[in-house]
């Protein structure tokens, strides 16, 4: 069985900005467990010599002309945010007030 | 004029150019239809009547008036709701979307109103695409027409639904590791996977950006390579879409032949795991495809085993980095914890409000298999392994010009049955990933049905890369021979849907 903990999930969740109640993160310790079991003999398979893919069908150097297509208006992006403000993205503070 | 909505694509095309019906009677038709079955199915998430009907009457003014329509104007679509269109909304089946409309429509979407094609709406699945059984949308599952206690298959239940129950001709689809051509095979219809970079993703909401590919869904081998060339081609906005061109696809398709051709069963894609029914099934179109004049060859991918493996590390791995966007932001939910929160915390509620189990679980799993320790191991083992495949693939095609397989391992499964299961949940993809991992394009058609459940089962073609064509000339004598076999149309034999809304 991988060793998967609770706290191991926690800083995970942490790493993923994923607020998780202690329920939630037994039992999903539970579940990565028995996936992680089941697919990490993957990592046994391949050796030094197989070069990795990162993309099936790879493309290099892709470009384009460099003219200024269609844009979205400052308006339009801003149309599905929570909150905005002088046509800006408002957020909560980002600094703890300490 | 209810017999309309069971034409095909083709057909309606044909009915519509030779103005024998109009585009809003087709268009109406559907509606009708969405209106009395869906309450059942819940095959979508949002009816976009007026704009349907409105691009359907300005197809028929333009027709009346003798302008040169695209050869599909007026046949209707369904759209699944991971692809974005301006004037509706786009919920990607997560609450964390509820309610956002995007400010811009996603290449495909433009092709089909250029084409003027009606949207009759926007179709239901699995959150952010992650599932196989459309369970894990956040506004319900989407039943199978077949056996509404049963699933559609996933992501794409709703669009493979809607065609199946005669809510739509066409629709879009998506397809990760089998999104498109599982729930084709659960729900008798057809589906396909072009190669990786064939259809523009620019507006499909990202999952898996190295296998994630926008498809056709139908109820014909033609009708999907009509939409195909519709949806194709070179996107300046997709950094991965190919310069190539989308190629004869409907004449392949008109064409149908197998003679001579050599085809490929994949022998780690059958035998243990497999329902015998669907294996009844599939011997039996070899036998067809044979009788055709193809020639049936056993090949080995012995690296095949790996890929549920690999799959489930990449995809994982590079979703957690996809959904990192959802912070609450720039879009969609935002929690607001009490207190004076600080924008980390607001991003962690949001994220724990706005995203269901599976997502989450997706998210951890990715997160874990990219973090510092585990990243060769996890993720760059499973790229390598990726590597295997696509050697595997190259000598199975040096042996034969397309590969068959069974769709699916099995019917479609009971609601609820596997959704406490992640694991036997991810097994229903076994024969599919492959492909995705590929970059290689699959197709999916109705091989009968299963004689132990009468439920439909899957007939899965896999072509090289770029040799989308091949898949229409077999799919389309596969489909032939087999309707000849059962004296038509094998959505034909599904029962009645009842119980509008």
């Amino acid at each position: 069985m991988a060793e998967i903990n609770r706290d191991d999930v926690a800083h995970l969740a942490r790493l993923a900005h994923i607020d998780m109640t202690d329920d939630e993160l037994d039992r999903m310790a539970g579940e990565l467990a028995v996936i992680v079991d089941s697919i990490k003999s993957v990592s046994e398979v391949a050796g030094d010599d197989v070069p990795a893919t990162s993309h099936p069908i790879p493309l290099s150097n892709v470009f384009r002309d460099d003219v200024v297509g269609e844009t979205l208006s400052n308006e339009e992006a801003l149309l599905g945010a929570p909150d905005n403000a002088d046509g800006r993205f408002k957020v909560p503070a980002i600094l703890d007030g300490e | 004029m209810t017999d309309l909505i069971h034409l095909s694509a083709d057909a309606l095309a044909q009915k519509l150019a030779a103005k024998e019906v109009s585009a809003v009677e087709a268009t109406q038709a559907y509606l009708d239809r969405i209106d009395a079955v869906d309450g059942a199915i819940n095959a979508f998430l949002h009816v976009n009547t007026d704009e349907a009907l409105l691009v359907a009457a300005g197809v028929d003014k333009a027709r009346t008036d003798g302008d040169t329509l695209h050869p599909l104007a007026g046949v209707p679509i369904a759209v699944k709701d991971l692809i974005v269109t301006k004037g509706q909304p786009t919920t990607a089946g997560s609450k964390i979307l509820e309610g956002w409309q995007s400010p811009y429509d996603a290449t495909v979407v433009r092709k089909l109103r250029a084409a003027r094609m009606p949207i009759l709406g926007k179709t239901n699945l699995d959150e952010f695409a992650m599932g196989s059984s459309t369970e894990h949308s956040a506004f319900g599952p989407t039943r199978n027409p077949w056996d509404l206690d049963r699933i559609p298959g996933g992501s794409g239940g709703g669009s493979a639904a809607a065609v199946a129950a005669f809510e739509a001709p066409l629709a879009l689809g998506t397809d990760t590791g089998g999104s498109i051509r599982q729930p084709g095979a659960v729900t008798g219809t057809v589906g396909v996977k072009p190669t990786y970079g064939g259809v523009s993703r620019y507006g499909a909401i990202a999952m898996a950006s190295s296998l994630d590919q926008i498809g056709p869904v139908s109820r014909t081998v033609l009708d999907s390579a009509l939409l195909h060339e519709v949806i194709g081609g070179h996107d300046p906005h997709d950094s991965t879409s190919l310069t190539d061109p989308v190629g004869a696809l409907v004449e392949a398709a008109r064409l149908g032949q197998v003679d001579g051709m050599r085809i490929g069963v994949i022998k780690e894609l059958q035998g243990e795991g497999y329902q015998a029914g669907v294996l009844t099934r599939f011997h039996e179109s070899l036998e067809l495809l044979r009788s055709a004049g193809a020639e049936i060859v056993e090949v080995s991918c012995p690296n095949f085993r790996y890929a549920l493996g690999a799959y489930y590390l990449i995809m994982p791995s590079e979703a957690s980095s996809n959904l990192a966007k959802y912070d609450g932001v720039r879009f969609g939910l935002r929690v607001v914890p009490e207190g004076m929160p600080t924008i980390e915390r607001v991003m962690g509620a949001t994220r724990a409000a706005g995203f269901g189990d599976e997502v989450k679980r997706r998210i951890i799993l990715g997160t874990y298999a990219l973090s510092a320790g585990y990243y060769d191991a996890y993720y760059g083992s499973a790229q390598k392994v990726r590597t295997l495949i696509q050697r595997d693939f190259a000598a199975a095609f040096e042996q034969a010009d397309v590969l068959i397989s069974p769709t699916a391992p099995t019917t479609a499964f009971k609601l609820g049955e596997k959704l406490n299961d992640p694991l036997a949940m991810y097994l229903n993809d076994v024969a599919t990933i492959p492909a995705n991992l590929a970059g290689v394009p699959g197709l999916s058609l109705p091989g009968g049905l299963a004689d132990e459940d009468g439920l439909p089962v899957g007939i899965q073609l896999l072509a090289p890369a770029r040799k989308d064509a091949r898949l229409y000339r077999v799919g389309a004598v596969l489909e032939s021979l087999l309707e000849a076999t059962w004296g038509g149309p094998m959505l034909a034999q599904a029962p009645e849907i009842t119980g509008g809304k």
